[in-house]
């Protein structure tokens, strides 16, 4: 089987679908280990791959004005049990463009695999970029990922991200996006994350509204079990006349699991509002009773909970 | 008689009160068996309790289904003998989706028979199917999805708390249809309720007050003495009725 095959297929496994980086008509991009094995551009998007010792950095450009109508799908991975990956991507979202991005970032066979993403995104006057990252790691728990963003939104745009790593271990994660916004701006991060073993969850997730108007949701679902342990911190600033911005984070603890939360809003200008909520707890006993009152056993009722719960 | 399912003397306290005094109840096969009381009689802790729910174990007492002892049975345990409850106030489930929560409890899962289920509590699948069962539905909304999904599952036994609860009086004949509907397709019913306008539906229907089952009868007799002698538990007292059986006026 080819590497581009290969990686392909861990794809697969990661939930995308092949057929997109296949396609001449979807711009896509495909790195494995530190080599780019496939970079599809469609008019109005650019791709520039460079290969480094570790890894790829990569710019992506969209032109101003551009509508991508099929969103672009971008491809991850390691195969090998060991390995280090770096990605350093720079997106440039042009004036009034709008883009969707799907990443998947698959680590089948991990056993001692760190994956580094320093992104900087830019998105620029009343654009929109919608990123949405799930990643896939195998089952031995043998993966240290560090996604890390500086973004910076500009008058009117709108950035939204979701990052998933729900299925299969988690390893190690260390989570850290920090977003800028301008006037009448718009940021949404998503993370959701379902540890178990003795996985270890760090979730950082700021948004400093810096422009009037401006506005932001930090939220987070995230679900621990067994001794896997988790902390979210979800900040969001306040620092222009009628901002307005939310903190939401959700945890669920099972068994000898251990989850903090840390919400932090902060408010320079008394026209801005900032709130927020956070629960830790465990499961709901009604819905568990409810769920056992069709036949299901605790432990995949519980399941179907934190399921539920990480895909709303 | 052969029941499917019997108890005998269920007694049950909690936080200090007696809520269960001697439950001596019998469900036969096939049966839609109304049991009729005010608030606070004690109806949604036996429901519980039959169920096997956490802080629920009675005190004293067994609960037999189908010819088996299952008093120290598991939810799971029971609900896999064939015995399932509609919540009185179902849970919400955050990203959970009516079609894969009407599944849950399916044994063999189609499209057909979730549209069925649906149909049967008159809400569109088209409509539904793809929604989530999360606090976006109204409470009668929520109500109908329940009972939709213990129609789907085809229990032996179906225990419907108050399924009556939250739905506007025209909704009322739907219920009363999925009930009979629920006993022709072969499922016994526990009809749990306060509204002595749903007895009608029952083949048989009892009384219970206080912890109490008072009176076993015909569906009407028990209406009637319901409406008329009955009163809120706050303020019955205590009579010693021809035969020598308690009631409260």
């Amino acid at each position: 089987m080819s590497d581009f095959e290969a990686i392909l297929k861990a794809y697969e496994r990661s939930g995308g679908d092949p057929n997109f980086l296949r396609s001449p008509k979807v711009a896509s991009l495909v790195i494995s280990g530190n080599r780019v094995l496939g970079a599809n551009q469609v008019p109005g998007v650019r791709i520039e791959p460079e290969e480094i010792e570790h890894g790829v950095r990569v710019k992506v450009i969209v032109e101003p004005g551009t509508r991508l109508d099929v969103p672009a799908h971008l491809c991850f991975g390691v195969i090998p049990a060991e390995g280090v990956q770096e990605i350093l991507p720079e997106f440039e979202i042009g004036a009034g463009s709008r883009a969707e991005f799907i990443a998947h970032c698959t680590f089948p066979n991990a056993v001692n695999v760190r994956h580094l993403m320093e992104a900087r995104i830019h998105v620029g006057e009343n654009a929109t970029m919608k990123y949405g990252e799930t990643h896939y790691h195998g089952e031995a728990g043998g993966v240290e990922v560090v996604p890390k963003a500086q973004v910076t939104v500009d008058k009117g745009g709108h950035y939204s991200s979701e990052f998933a790593l729900t299925t299969g271990r988690v390893g190690k994660l260390d989570f850290d996006y920090v977003v800028d916004v301008a006037a009448h701006g718009v940021a949404e991060l998503v993370a959701k994350a379902y540890g178990y073993g003795n996985d270890a969850i760090s979730v950082k997730e700021t948004i400093r509204l810096n422009g009037e108007y401006a506005r932001g949701l930090a939220k987070s679902r995230i679900a621990v079990r067994d001794e896997a342990t988790s902390e979210v911190m979800g900040a969001t600033e306040g620092n222009a006349p009628f901002a307005r911005g939310h903190v939401d984070c959700i945890e669920v603890v099972r068994d000898r699991a251990v989850a903090n939360a840390i919400p932090i809003v902060k408010v320079r200008d008394d026209r801005a509002y900032v709130t927020h909520e956070a629960a830790i707890g465990t499961v709901n006993k009604k819905e568990l009773e409810t769920l056992m009152s069709r036949g299901l056993d605790e432990e995949t009722a519980v399941d179907v909970i934190i399921r539920g719960m990480l895909a709303g | 008689m052969e029941f499917l399912l019997k108890t005998e003397d269920l007694h049950l306290e909690r936080n200090g009160q007696k809520i269960l005094r001697g439950v001596n109840m019998g469900i036969a096969p096939g049966q839609v068996y109304g049991l009729l009381g005010r608030n606070g009689s004690g109806k949604s802790t036996l429901a519980y309790t039959l169920m096997g729910c956490t802080e629920y174990t009675p005190d004293r007492g067994r609960i037999i289904f189908a010819g088996q002892d299952i008093t120290t049975l598991s939810i799971t345990e029971r609900a896999r003998l064939g015995l399932t409850l509609a919540w009185q106030n179902p849970a919400h489930f955050e990203g959970l989706k009516v079609k894969d929560y009407l599944t849950l409890g399916m044994k063999d899962p189609s499209l057909e028979r979730l549209e069925q289920a649906l149909s049967a509590v008159a809400l569109s699948p088209s409509a539904y199917l793809e929604r989530t069962v999360n606090d976006a539905l109204s409470s009668g909304e929520r109500k109908r999805i329940e009972l939709a999904a213990v129609y789907a599952m085809r229990p032996r036994l179906a225990i419907l708390d108050e399924p009556d609860s939250g739905i506007d009086v025209l909704s009322l004949d739907d219920i009363a249809r999925l009930i009979r509907r629920m006993a022709a397709e072969g499922t016994t019913v526990l009809l749990i309720t306060h509204r002595d306008e749903m007895v009608p539906v029952a083949d048989v229907a009892a009384l219970m007050c206080e912890g109490e089952i008072l009176r076993v009868g015909e569906p009407q007799t028990v209406r009637e003495h319901y409406a008329r002698r009955c009163r809120p538990c706050e303020v019955a007292t205590l009579v010693e009725a021809p035969g020598g059986v308690y009631e409260r006026l």
